[in-house]
This record gives structure tokens, sequence and C-alpha cells, in this order.
């Protein structure tokens, strides 16, 4: 049985602690991530969803509880330091590049992603002939706009680039929230299936929010649920595999129930 | 002609004012107010150094220092006392005042019988006015370069995404606080040092001579980005000592047409509010257009 990577243990975030308001947004959630997992993450709004992914990035504070990485307690670990292992791409293409900064630019910032910057040179060009080789799998035509501001990009060409931002470092936890959500389908379809292209191939552990069940059912090896802040479903492997979308839909009206 | 000369000479020493400020308005996108006061910071401490027997290059770079000194309190106070940045550079710029009042001991201090940058012998033996070009040259290139350099290093990298996208820097490990509060501190140093070259110029510190500068450099900075449009970042920064001339002739002409010092305020302020609102008239008037016709060579 191989170690968990990162572990969340008896994990609690309360919210407006003493008002009458008081709530758990996460409500007592234990999660072990193992080497390779590709879990997608289902849930509706307000269920806790951006939550479970704060509280791994550290974005926000656990209440109580315990956060591990290799077994090590990282529970108070800063942002900037958690970015050592961890990568994210959010919903917003906005969010994860540097509008007036070229798409070179962008990604040599991201292959420094938790080390320390110093007063050494960039040397941008030496990278060039990389980054065209890494931005041509995406196929949508980013290998040619290396010296292009990022901010005149088209929103799927932006979200395709923090993609390879977040993976151009191989980040030992990848977080994908929504990434897709933001792009048309077409757009969407094609950045997803880049996106688990490149997640088997390089065997990466990623977790993967998303609202389409069929993207839920047909990517990753694990589907957990949430509610409440609670998972209420967390199923692997074959199980999963033999999972139908009418389960699953049965199994969410259950929850509104 | 001399008129002309001294123009530029100040449009150097203001243009490093200009730079200074750049680092703070257009790559963190900061209002950064504190440069209200750390412009006569610098030059109280300049005048101050010299008074106590300090040679005016260690003087001028005591200028530096305490610029850079006042911008860390804003920084810190916005990064970690969570105090919105304009007001925390408010805050700064009020309290500089009775810092510099003490630094200085009074309101004026003249440098008439002292030693400056500017009295050594290779300046003196220049025709009138030149000694300021020479020196405005020389101090404007180095700091041009080295802030050149650094935006091209990967904490330089760092330090421009942190500006464009604060949220993205953090998620790639960028200390965003780290980032801000250096940028703050690098940036009014520069205008300390530039406060510091403009009262060896006029001969002498007072405590009021911050009122108007971050208009000044705000106008050195538009001018040059209206005058030459689409520019990279190496370009921008030498096209804001440009605009910081360009600046001067404007208030050169004005004064020509018969204003005086006293309406110099209102000149700047007017200056800059016309050169701001440019793109919204370029829609109707393509004065863009027009302007950079007027810059390049006739084909």
């Amino acid at each position: 049985m191989t170690e968990p990577i990162f572990e969340l243990n008896d994990i609690v975030v309360t919210v407006n602690h003493g008002t009458p308001e008081q709530i758990n947004i996460m409500d007592h959630v234990n999660l072990a991530i193992y080497p390779g997992d590709f879990i997608t993450i289902l849930g509706s709004n307000g269920a806790g969803k951006s939550t479970l992914f704060n509280v791994i990035g550290g974005n926000i504070p656990v209440t109580t509880g315990q956060i591990l990485l290799h077994g090590k307690d990282i529970t108070s670990m800063s942002v900037e330091r958690r970015t050592r292992f961890l990568s994210r791409v959010f919903q917003d293409p906005k969010m994860g590049t540097a509008p007036r900064m070229t798409v070179a630019e962008n990604l040599l910032l991201s292959e420094k992603r938790g080390q320390r910057r110093g007063l050494g040179a960039r040397h941008l060009k030496t990278h060039m002939a990389k980054f065209k080789d890494i931005t041509s799998v995406m196929n949508n035509g980013l290998e040619d706009r290396l010296n292009t501001a990022t901010g005149k990009l088209s929103g799927g060409q932006r979200q395709a680039l923090s993609f390879l931002m977040a993976t151009i470092k191989r980040p030992e936890i990848l977080l994908l929230d929504e990434h897709t959500a933001a792009l048309d389908p077409q757009t969407s379809q094609e950045l997803m299936q880049a996106t688990n292209d490149q997640i088997t191939r390089n065997h990466l552990t990623c977790l993967m929010i998303t609202h389409h069940l069929d993207d839920a059912l047909k990517y990753g090896n694990r589907l957990i649920v949430l509610d409440h802040g609670k998972i209420t479903y967390d199923i692997a492997g074959d199980q999963k595999d033999n999972l139908t979308k009418e389960e699953l839909l049965s199994f969410f009206n259950d929850l509104d129930g | 002609m001399s008129i002309i000369v001294s123009a530029i000479g100040q449009g150097l020493t203001w243009g490093i004012v200009g730079i200074g400020l750049f680092l703070t308005f257009r790559i963190l996108d900061f209002p950064d107010m504190t440069v209200e006061g750390t412009f006569p910071m610098g030059a109280a401490a300049c005048v101050a150094a010299i008074y106590s027997g300090a040679s005016p290059l260690v003087a001028t770079l005591i200028a530096f220092l305490a610029g850079m000194l006042a911008g860390l309190v804003t920084g810190l106070l916005y990064t970690k006392g969570k105090i919105p940045v304009l007001l925390a550079g408010i805050l700064v710029m009020t309290a500089a005042y009775s810092v510099n009042l003490r630094i200085m001991g009074r309101a004026n201090l003249s440098l008439f019988d002292k030693p400056t940058m500017l009295k050594t012998p290779f300046l003196q033996s220049l025709p009138p006015y030149f000694d300021s070009v020479v020196l405005g040259i020389i101090v404007v290139v180095i700091v041009t370069a080295v802030i050149i350099y650094f935006l091209q290093t990967n904490l330089g990298q760092a330090f421009i995404a942190t500006g464009d996208n604060p949220n993205m820097a953090r998620s790639l490990g960028i200390s965003t606080d780290a980032m801000q509060i250096m940028g703050l501190g690098v940036s009014n140093g520069l205008i300390g040092l530039g406060g510091a070259l403009v009262a060896q110029n006029n001969g002498f510190a007072d405590v009021n001579m911050g009122i108007g500068v971050i208009v000044v450099a705000l106008a050195s900075i538009i001018i040059g980005e209206v005058v030459f449009g689409d520019l990279t970042m190496n370009q921008r920064l030498i096209a804001v000592t440009i605009g910081s001339i360009l600046y001067r002739f404007v208030i050169l002409l004005v004064l020509k047409l018969g204003f005086n010092a006293n309406d110099l305020n209102l000149i700047s302020a007017i200056v800059l509010a016309i050169f701001m609102m440019l793109p919204v008239l370029e829609n109707r008037f393509r004065i863009r257009h027009t302007l950079a016709k007027g810059m390049t060579k006739h084909d």
C-alpha cells in the first residue's frame, strides 16, 4: 500500500464565529490523496469545493484539524511556501496570467514557482525553443504568440497558458478549479482533452472541480462529491469506471431531498 | 539659449523623480502619495548632511536612504498594517513634514557657501547651466541602466508580475508583500535622490518643496506615454526622462506667456490634466496622431 502524498485530517473551517450565522463551511473533512490520483470533484454551489481548494492551498486558515504533506504537518504553512509542491489553475482566465507580460515571460515566471528569485539575469532567450515545444502541445497557436502580451490572447489560449504554467514545473499536487468553465463548449472540450493527456502522460496527481457530470465520470480514477462542507461520496477505481450518469444523478437527487 | 539648457538640466534631474514614481504608479499600480514627503526629505537629509560636513556625494546617497526608509514605512503600513496604500502614503507624507523640520532644524536651509555636487571643478568649467545637464545625464543614465537591468532579473520579473497580477504572483510563490515593500522603498529612495539633486541645483532645501511633486512626476510619465505611444518596458523608462524634459519646455512656454512662478502648481496640474485627458480627446481630434507625427522625421 502506497503512502498518501497529502492528507486532510478532520478539517473544520468555521466562519462567523460566535454569531448566530456561525457555520462550518468545511465540516470534519478527511481526505487522503495518493500518488497518481486524478480526483474529480462535484458539488452544488456553496458545497465547499472552493473552500476545499483554499484549505489545501493555504488561502484560508483551518479552524481545527491537520494538513499533512508526506506525513509532515504543514497546517500553518503559508500560501507562498505551499507553491513549492502545489500549483493551481483558476476558473477565470484573467486570474492565472500577468496580462501585460508576454507569454514567454509568464512561462519563465512559472518555471521558478516556489523558488527564490534573485538578481541573476532571467535569460529569456535561452528558454524560447523549449517554450515553443511546450506550447505547441496545446494545438491552439500559442507557440506563435510567445512574444505577445498575455492580455491580448483569446480566453482559450490564456487558459491553456495557465494550465501550462501550472505544470511546467511538475507540481506534486495540481488543483484545477473549473478551469474550462469560462470557455465556449468547443474550446472547453479541447482544453479538457489536452489536460487529460498531460496528466496521464506525466502521472500528475490532480484534483479537478467540475460542474459537468460527464467530465467527472469520463476523467480521473476517483470521484468525490461535496455537500454542505462534507465529503458525502468518494469512489475510485473499477467502482468509478462502472458508475453511470443515472446513478450519479439519482445520488444528487437524494442529496437535495 | 541658457534658459533652454537650464530647462533640460531640470528635466533630467526631475526625470529621476519620474522614474521613481514609475516603479509604483505604473509597475505596482499604486497611487503613492509618500513622494510629496520623501522628495523634501531627500533634500533636507542631503543639505543637513552637507552642513554636518559630509561630502556632497555621500550626502546625496544619504538622501536616497532617507527616502527609501520613508517608502519602507509606507510599504509596511500597507502590507502588514492593512492600511489602503493611498492613505498609508498620506500618513507618511504628513509625518515626513515634521521629520523634515527636525532634520533641518528650520523650514529653509541654504547651500550658498556650502559644497555641492555641482561645485566640482569639472562641472564649473562648463558653460552656464551645463553643469546641471551633465550631472543630470550622469545620474539619469546610471539610474535608468540599473533599473532596466533589475527589471530583467528574476527578481525584477517577480516585481513586475506582482503589479500585473498579485493573485497569480502569489500562486507562483512570489511574496507580493516583499515585492511591494521593496518597490515602495526603491521608488521613494529615487525620489529622495531626486530631491537631493534639486536642492543642490536650487542651492537650498525648503520644507514645502514637496508640494505638487507627484503631479510633476506623473506629468513626466504621462507626457512620455502620450508622445511615444506603445513602447517596451525599457523604452518606457527612457521615455519618462524625455517626458520630464518636454514638461519643462511646456512650463517654460507657459511662463513666457506671462504667468509667474507662483502659478506653477496651477499650471502643472492643468498640464497633467490635459495630457491625461488626451486619450479621450484623441478620439475626437486625433491628437496623438498629430503629436506622434511631430516627433518623427519627414519622409
